[in-house]
């Protein structure tokens, strides 16, 4: 390779790539349209660790272009050309002072980074629970979630719903969340960090939206065949759209079939099949924990724990056979006939 | 250009007369490390489940001090000592005794702790499924209790080719190393007497 | 590059007898020579990257689109988790041990390893392990008390591994398995040290050792304290699975988090484990494309200790996420952050001792090169990481992925990459291609960066990793897309390596015993060594000794 031109191309070609590519990168992801965007935070947990990410991005960007940069000027200022001397360069074997100093000043971004990681650590994890919360239980099951608001008497599942807080003001949702079989993970990102949720073992995490929306996430810890459908819906809603959820939710299922006696007999099919082996409904006999809570399944956009949206055609299909929406889900195809199948389907549709 | 006569030249009067340590014992060292690693995390289960039994029967209630099998077989690690200094100075008889009692010191330490778990199954209904404590008890004191067997099997060969007049004093190297061994077993043993026995209860 | 470095020739055994298949079979299965032993765990390795990387490429079709249906949910599982078991422990472990199998005794002027049954015990068992981790994928329910492949992950967490859910034997093959490999690791581990301490050539006191000895006695070192947590584990994870005890068992009081503990405080020391060697590699061949001895030989030495001693204690930057509270995550951010400082201390180091130099971009060292930026920015991504609130955004999901990869492919696969072409000359005797190293290079370049820059994309997007599938709307879909369209350049990368090391060996260039014009003890015996290696034992004044022997006039022992 005598052009040197040639030489200098090849040998930068890479490291600035890389750089041109971490650059494009950052760009592309700051500004990307992703509903679980770690650098688009809506709460403040989620803030805080932007916050540090900065920093740390910032330092180690700066780290990178300086000893990228002498890299690549040493490789290129001293590569072999064909008309050096024939002579070995001079040996060096080393240098105390030099030695010194990159380690004294590496030593020292530790110490600041260290610094600022602990603060952000203690604003998280470490500050006292304020007085106005909303508590909620987190249950991770494979492969769907359970929500209970003991202070409230409202058990749902896969659809979290947690009224927005106010800076000003805070109401914080505080999340207390155990595992009912394998160790899974919560995790929406642009609320907050993901916190792992573990069978024996109790974790807490409090989450803040401030802003009305749909927050998704999903499990993110491997927990199983269908770890990837454990998906997170959070609904931060306004107070007043909050209470008139909660006053849904609180309500008995529904047993008002009048016009619909399809409906009624799908309870009476629901009711005397294994269905309540596994599922609550509340103001029934069916009193099961294993699967999720259906009382007022038919306020919910999806099933599946978020994989699949909540259509009477999808029910159907889902209680026909759920492993042909979700293979290695735990429910078993419940081998109903076709008018079996029917009448549920319109029972659970009535229960909002 | 091929020189079969020199490599790099050495001058013999200059340097110092090179001498390493011997391959046996480092290679024993380096298993010992391992194995303690290995140990540790039995230890580490141990005492982290103490006291988080759902159900009993619990340490204070049914372990009792194991006296006599800890004299054995601290008593076998001072007979193996015996034993080795005796080789190095061409004693093969006193060597023969010495590991004659070693194994049979040692042995005594194994039917001991076979006594106790036969009373801990039986008569306390303490097995290894029965609740955390029985896991790390017996996981632990049965680790320990493998590694003295196969230590036993070592001594025992090494018995016989003593026995049979084959031991030799250039042999002490290997006995020293397999001594080592020995003292490493009693170590632990000392530790699980320690942690399960006087910390634990 | 002068030949004046005297070669025992005519001494040697002649090769040139054709024997029969059988015979040469006989005397490799049976050999307790370290280069045979060394050369049998390379090409073990070497099926085992091809096989692992292969799961990779099926597991990349699958997630190249969203809901796609390329392979089942169970199908990918087990494709993700035999691709970790096999790459760390039966590709990555064997590469690295049978380089110092080879390397080591030559490096110090000794004749074999300190004990060579118990070498060749090492190999085979680890080669059994492997073996019974794919005689999995054939275990099908219809085979009495087999199990198909296991599905649980490379760390396979508890409960997910008890009896309870993981029903079959799939779990206890990964088990087995790993444990057998443990078994060998340990074996080798202590063969190597105990050679470097005890089989050193006269004049080679541990200050004059080669850094490649050093950090393979680092790395060895290491081996003993982190195998045995994980053998423990092990062993407790087959209790609870066969005898019903309650190690990790959540349902009578066990801890989940315990075996956490446990995977990672092996878990962590294996990555050094296995980044230590490339770190030897790139010792050995930076400084003779770069004409210059190593800056900073002492600092360097003990660079790597601090490393092997501090990356013993950061195991639970795996587990920010755990809930450790805020004195537990504060603790293992600041270990982690401070190893940072010798990892730093020895890329200034490799720097130093190219400026100044006269750089020779051959194979080897474009592959170094390639090294010394990808190790920078995986090492600055881990110290993204170790911010343990950025961590809980970012374990977990696909930038730990791409970090990971960084330093397993981008920093290790390099490195090794780098001492093949460089050694490859001194095994056979032929050098390999310097053209089709170059399409290698360039390929293989290309794709890793397509593949793992962009990789990180998705992670800070919200991307779990262990998905077998993923939603459409998330803006994950055009960067899975270009991550597997990267993964095919790699496959192009290393059919150009697999045929240059082929045809090479028929067709390479004779490369005499020196090709490089290097400077320590392997280069002063023929190319392949004979099987006693130096026929007079060595003596040694320096660091370089045949530096010594070729610059008599200014040789390294005035400065030492």
């Amino acid at each position: 390779m005598t052009n040197p031109f040639r030489q200098i191309a090849c040998i930068s070609a890479f490291p600035l790539r890389s750089a041109a590519c971490c650059v494009f990168l950052f760009g592309c992801t700051a500004r990307a349209k992703s509903p679980t965007n770690i650098f688009h935070p809506a709460g403040t947990p989620a803030h805080s660790i932007f916050g540090l990410s900065m920093l740390v991005l910032s330092v180690t960007a700066i780290i990178f272009i300086i000893v990228g940069g002498l890299l690549l000027y040493a490789l290129l200022r001293f590569r072999h050309r064909p008309e050096d001397p024939a002579r070995e360069p001079a040996q060096i074997y080393g240098s105390n002072q030099i030695e010194l100093s990159w380690t004294v000043i590496p030593i020292l971004i530790v110490v600041m980074l260290f610094l600022t990681t602990t603060r952000v650590i203690l604003s998280t994890e470490g500050i006292p629970k304020p007085a106005a919360t909303l508590d909620v239980i987190v249950i991770g099951h494979q492969f769907w979630w359970e929500y209970r608001y003991p202070g409230l008497g409202v058990v749902t599942a896969n659809e979290l719903h947690v009224p927005i807080s106010d800076p000003a003001n805070p109401t914080p949702t505080y999340l207390k969340m155990s595992s009912a079989d394998v160790t899974h993970s919560f995790w929406v990102p642009r609320l907050a960090g993901k916190m792992d949720v573990i069978p024996n073992r109790v974790n807490t995490m409090w989450i803040d939206p401030q802003e009305p929306d749909l927050y998704l996430g999903q499990c993110a810890q491997y927990c199983g065949t269908q770890h990837a459908k454990m998906l997170l819906r959070v609904y931060a809603q306004s107070p007043a759209d909050f209470a008139a959820w909660i006053n849904q939710q609180q309500k008995p299922a529904n047993q008002d079939f009048t016009g619909n006696p399809v409906a009624a007999e799908g309870q009476t099919v629901f009711l005397q099949n294994a269905c309540i082996n596994c599922h609550t409904v509340a103001g029934t006999v069916a009193t099961g924990r294993f699967g999720p809570d259906l009382s007022h399944l038919a306020t919910r956009d999806t099933i599946a724990s978020g994989s699949v949206q909540n259509t009477p055609e999808n029910l159907k299909q889902w209680i026909n056979d759920p492993s042909s929406m979700k293979p290695g889900a735990l429910m078993p195809p419940m081998h109903l006939n076709d008018r079996d199948l029917t009448a549920i389907t319109a029972y659970l549709t009535t229960l909002h | 250009m091929m020189n079969t006569a020199r490599t790099i030249p050495f001058d013999a009067q200059a340097e110092q007369p090179w001498v390493l340590p011997n391959r046996g014992t480092v290679g024993m060292v380096c298993l010992i490390v391992a194995e303690a690693a290995i140990f540790m995390i039995f230890f580490v289960s141990y005492i982290f489940y103490l006291g988080k039994s759902l159900t009993g029967p619990y340490p204070a209630q049914v372990l009792e001090l194991p006296i006599f099998g800890t004299v054995c077989l601290l008593s076998s690690s001072f007979t193996v000592h015996l034993a080795v200094s005796a080789l190095r100075k061409s004693k093969l008889r006193n060597c023969t005794i010495g590991l004659a009692f070693t194994v049979l010191l040692g042995s005594l330490f194994l039917l001991g702790t076979a006594h106790e778990w036969y009373h801990l199954i039986r008569d306390d209904g303490l097995t290894i499924r029965t609740n955390l404590f029985g896991t790390t008890f017996y996981s632990l004191v049965g680790l320990h209790a493998t590694h003295v067997l196969v230590g036993l099997i070592m001594l025992s060969i090494a018995l016989a080719v003593s026995l049979g007049g084959r031991i030799k004093e250039a042999h002490t190297e290997r006995l020293e190393v397999l001594s080592l061994y020995w003292h490493f077993v009693d170590a632990i043993w000392v530790a699980v007497f320690l942690v399960v026995y006087v910390l634990g209860r | 590059m002068t030949d004046i470095t005297p070669v025992m020739e005519g001494i040697d055994e002649s090769l040139a007898v054709k024997r029969p298949g059988f015979e040469v079979i006989y005397e490799w299965v049976t050999t307790v020579d370290h280069k045979k032993i060394g050369l049998m765990y390379i090409s073990y390795a070497l099926i085992f990257l091809v096989i692992g990387g292969f799961e990779a490429l099926l597991m990349r079709i699958q997630l190249a689109v969203p809901n796609n249906h390329f392979v089942s949910p169970q199908v990918f599982n087990r494709l993700f988790t035999m691709h970790g078991t096999t790459m760390v422990f039966f590709m990555g472990m064997p590469m690295l041990f049978g380089f110092a199998n080879y390397l080591v005794p030559l490096m110090i002027g000794a004749r074999d390893m300190a004990f060579p049954r118990l070498n060749a015990f090492s190999f085979w068992i680890s080669a059994f392990g492997g073996l019974l981790l794919y005689f999995s994928y054939f275990g099908g329910s219809g085979l009495y008390g087999a199990g198909s492949a296991p599905d649980v992950g490379w760390f396979a967490y508890a409960p997910l591994t008890a009896k309870a859910f993981s029903p079959g034997h799939s779990t206890d093959y990964w088990t087995l398995a790993v444990f057998l490999s443990g078994i060998g690791s340990i074996g080798t581990a202590l063969n190597v040290v105990t050679t470097i301490i005890c089989m050193r050539c006269k004049g080679m006191k541990m200050t004059r050792l080669p850094l490649l000895v050093w950090l393979y006695l680092v790395m060895c070192s290491m081996v003993f304290i982190a195998v045995g947590p994980l053998t423990a584990a092990q062993i407790m994870l087959t209790l609870d699975r066969y005898v019903g005890s309650h190690f990790f068992d959540t349902q009578a009081g066990g801890s989940a988090v315990l075996w956490m503990h446990y995977f990672w405080i092996f878990g962590h020391p294996e990555v050094y484990i296995l980044v230590l060697p490339a770190f030897a590699f790139v010792n050995e061949i930076v400084p003779v494309f770069s004409r210059k001895a190593i800056f900073g030989y002492p600092a360097m030495v003990a660079a790597s200790i601090a490393i092997g001693f501090i990356s013993l204690s950061v195991w639970a930057h795996h587990m920010f996420t755990v809930g450790l509270g805020p004195a537990g995550n504060t603790f293992f951010v600041f270990a982690t952050m401070v190893i940072s400082v010798p990892t730093g201390i020895k890329i200034f180091n490799w720097l130093a001792t190219i400026w100044g130099g006269s750089i020779h971009f051959a194979v080897p060292m474009m592959f170094c090169v390639g090294f010394l930026f990808q190790f920078l920015i995986a090492g600055l991504t881990g110290i993204m990481l170790s911010a343990a609130p950025f961590d809980w955004q970012l374990s977990a999901s696909y930038f730990v992925v791409a970090h990971f990869h960084y330093v397993l492919v981008g920093a290790i696969v390099f490195a090794l990459f780098g001492a093949f072409y460089y050694w490859y000359p001194k095994v056979t005797g032929r050098m390999m291609s310097e053209t089709l190293g170059k399409w290698h290079f360039w390929l293989f370049l290309i794709g890793f960066h397509l593949t793992f820059d962009f990789m990180h994309v998705p992670g800070l997007l919200g991307m779990p990793r262990r998905i077998y599938t993923y939603e459409a709307g998330r803006g994950w879909e055009m960067w899975n897309l270009i991550v597997s369209i990267g993964a095919i350049f790699q496959v192009a990368g290393i059919a150009f390596f697999v045929f240059n090391l082929v045809r090479s060996y028929f067709c390479g260039k004779i490369a005499g015993h020196d090709p490089w014009d290097a400077w320590t003890l392997e280069w002063a015996t023929s190319s392949p060594p004979p099987s006693y290696n130096f026929a007079i034992e060595p003596a040694v004044h320096s660091r370089r000794p045949l530096w010594d022997i070729k610059h008599p006039e200014d040789p390294d022992s005035d400065y030492e």
